[in-house]
């Protein structure tokens, strides 16, 4: 099993100094009434690197996720989001922080009572400067890239479960963030739509080399993303040669009583000897 | 099931705990209060949800608060017609009518009336955004609910229900008209003739702060409801009702503070 080691120390600011790290969690820990769901957690996410956790139900997967856009206060411990500490900064500059991360919620969230095209244009209309062309042209963009160009004026009732995570994909995307989280992405859909957006998933970190944490119950999901890598040529995800030239960034995270219990790359994973691990991932 | 597994069912609180939630309670609405006028002063301004929430609450208000004022109006005529008929009196019944409906009965009646309606409509709109994590997303996309959310409904409700409660006013005088012309078969043209002279700046003042003080509560009462819900669907169906009642209590509470506080102000 391997442990992660603990970030660099943080500016008397606040602000990390500037590493390689997009997402840094230092000794995090957070509680619901008296239940503690995290414990203590520490772990980096590197630029351009996908990091799949897992955890059995009500392990605190979703809610590192939370803590990580500062949607969640933690009762301790330091978060870095893009080398801003997340847990000190009040809710109007989070605001402008989270602008640069992009999040797919678990039942997608998105606005019932808006067209898909104003729930993926949600943030660029928000900006308040961006010319309406300009907000159509991303948008159809955004749609083609989870292929739903079609749905443009639909509601989100009218879609499909698998439909609805791709247009919080593309919603996600829109700004092109650095970072992008994912709650359960292919949580309850069936094996080919999964497919669909695990291609979508690896397509976003290949093409333009997001970074992204994965939050799935699904192993296959994240196997399949550790030894496959888009091929812009086909538009079609590749499996990647056994000890070829190509290096896919993914890593793995697993959770267990609100602590890390493993965080590490696909052949380490392969090669633990925990007891748990070795169940969970059999 | 058995008695005993019902009472065991049943979660006591301590007086202390209920009380510090009541308190906790009343300082995050003051907070939601205070933030809806402060964002008035913070960019962005959400100018077209202001239009839209002003066209839901105002418009859509509209039909029943001129309804239940005209009415009002009417039983007022007919009820203060049999006493006043006792002295001679049913002359002034113009005055009884202007002075309750334009003073109490009209901001009281529409900002009830806007409360059963819309108070519950933004609580219900609201939660379902919390529990289908929509609020989340707004946050996580960038953009404050408070906002983009709360402030647009205070400032249309404020706005609607003063409007709203003028157009209410005259329909309640022209339900009191009506009663009086064909049933007490009073001169239409005296009973508008002392309804207008009876009033004084005074009562209309009284009459036109009272939606204003209204509006605020019916709006930041949904929005605190709506913001704060827990448990799924069945806590939308809660904070539904909870924010309608909550609304109505305190409009007719706070109706009597603001009626005593303008009568000391204007030295009436």
């Amino acid at each position: 099993m391997s442990t992660p080691s603990l970030p660099r120390a943080a500016s008397a600011t606040g602000v990390l100094e500037p590493t390689n790290d997009v997402l840094v969690f230092e000794d995090v820990a957070i509680a619901f009434e008296d239940k503690v769901v995290l414990d203590g957690i520490s772990f980096r996410l590197p630029r351009g690197e996908t990091k799949a956790i897992f955890g059995v139900a009500g392990s605190g997967k979703s809610t590192l996720l939370k803590l990580a856009l500062g949607l969640l206060k933690p009762d301790s411990g330091h978060i870095y989001t893009l080398g801003e500490d997340v847990t000190q900064m009040p809710e109007e500059q989070l605001f402008d922080l989270r602008r640069k991360v992009g999040i797919v919620f678990q039942e997608s969230a998105l606005f019932d009572s808006l067209t898909v095209r104003d729930n993926v244009a949600f943030r660029l209309m928000e900006e308040g400067d961006i010319p309406v062309d300009e907000i159509d042209r991303r948008v159809r963009e955004a749609l083609r890239f989870v292929e739903l160009e079609h749905t443009v004026d639909m509601l989100p009732a009218e879609l499909s479960g698998g439909m609805r995570r791709r247009v919080a994909i593309a919603r996600a995307i829109i700004t092109q963030p650095e970072t992008i989280l994912y709650d359960s992405p292919t949580g309850g859909l069936d094996p080919v739509t999964s497919t669909t957006i695990v291609e979508l998933i690896v397509k976003q970190r290949d093409v333009y080399k997001s970074s992204s944490l994965l939050v799935t119950h699904r192993l296959q999901d994240a196997f399949v993303m550790a030894d496959h890598c888009f091929d812009p040529k086909t538009n079609h995800m590749r499996r990647v040669e056994p000890g070829g030239r190509i290096e896919v960034p993914m890593a793995f995270m697993i959770l267990r009583d609100g602590k890390v219990i493993f965080d590490g790359d696909i052949h380490a994973l392969a090669d633990t000897k925990d007891e748990y691990i070795r169940e969970y991932i059999s | 099931m058995a008695a005993g597994d019902f009472l065991s069912d049943i979660q006591f609180i301590s007086p202390i705990d209920f009380a510090k939630r009541k308190v906790q309670s009343l300082q995050e609405y003051s907070v939601l209060a205070a933030q809806s006028i402060a964002n008035l002063f913070r960019r962005p301004i959400y100018g077209a949800d202001m239009m839209q929430q002003a066209d839901l609450i105002g418009f859509g208000s509209l039909p029943i608060v001129l309804a239940s004022v005209f009415f009002t109006g009417a039983a007022l005529a007919l009820n203060s017609a049999t006493t006043l008929s006792r002295f001679g009196a049913t002359t002034v019944i113009g005055q009884l009518v202007s002075i309750g409906i334009v003073r109490e009965l009209g901001p009281v009646l529409a900002g009830l009336v806007v409360a059963g309606r819309n108070s519950s409509g933004m609580a219900s709109e609201l939660g379902s955004m919390i529990v289908t994590e929509q609020i989340d997303a707004m946050r996580a996309l960038g953009t404050d609910p408070m906002k983009k959310l709360v402030t647009p409904r205070v400032v249309a409700s404020v706005l609607m229900l003063f409007f709203l409660t003028i157009l209410g006013d005259f329909m309640g005088l022209l339900g009191g008209s009506v009663v009086a012309s064909i049933l007490l078969g009073m001169d239409a043209h005296e009973y508008w003739s002392n309804a207008w002279q009876t009033l004084v700046f005074s009562d209309v003042f009284m009459g036109l702060m009272k939606p204003l003080v209204f509006g605020f509560i019916v709006a930041t009462v949904g929005c605190y409801y709506g913001l704060t819900t827990k448990g799924g669907t069945q806590g939308v169906g809660r904070s539904t009702t909870e924010a309608v009642v909550a609304a109505m209590i305190l409009i007719i509470v706070v109706d009597v503070f603001v009626t005593r506080f303008l009568m000391v102000m204007l030295g009436s």
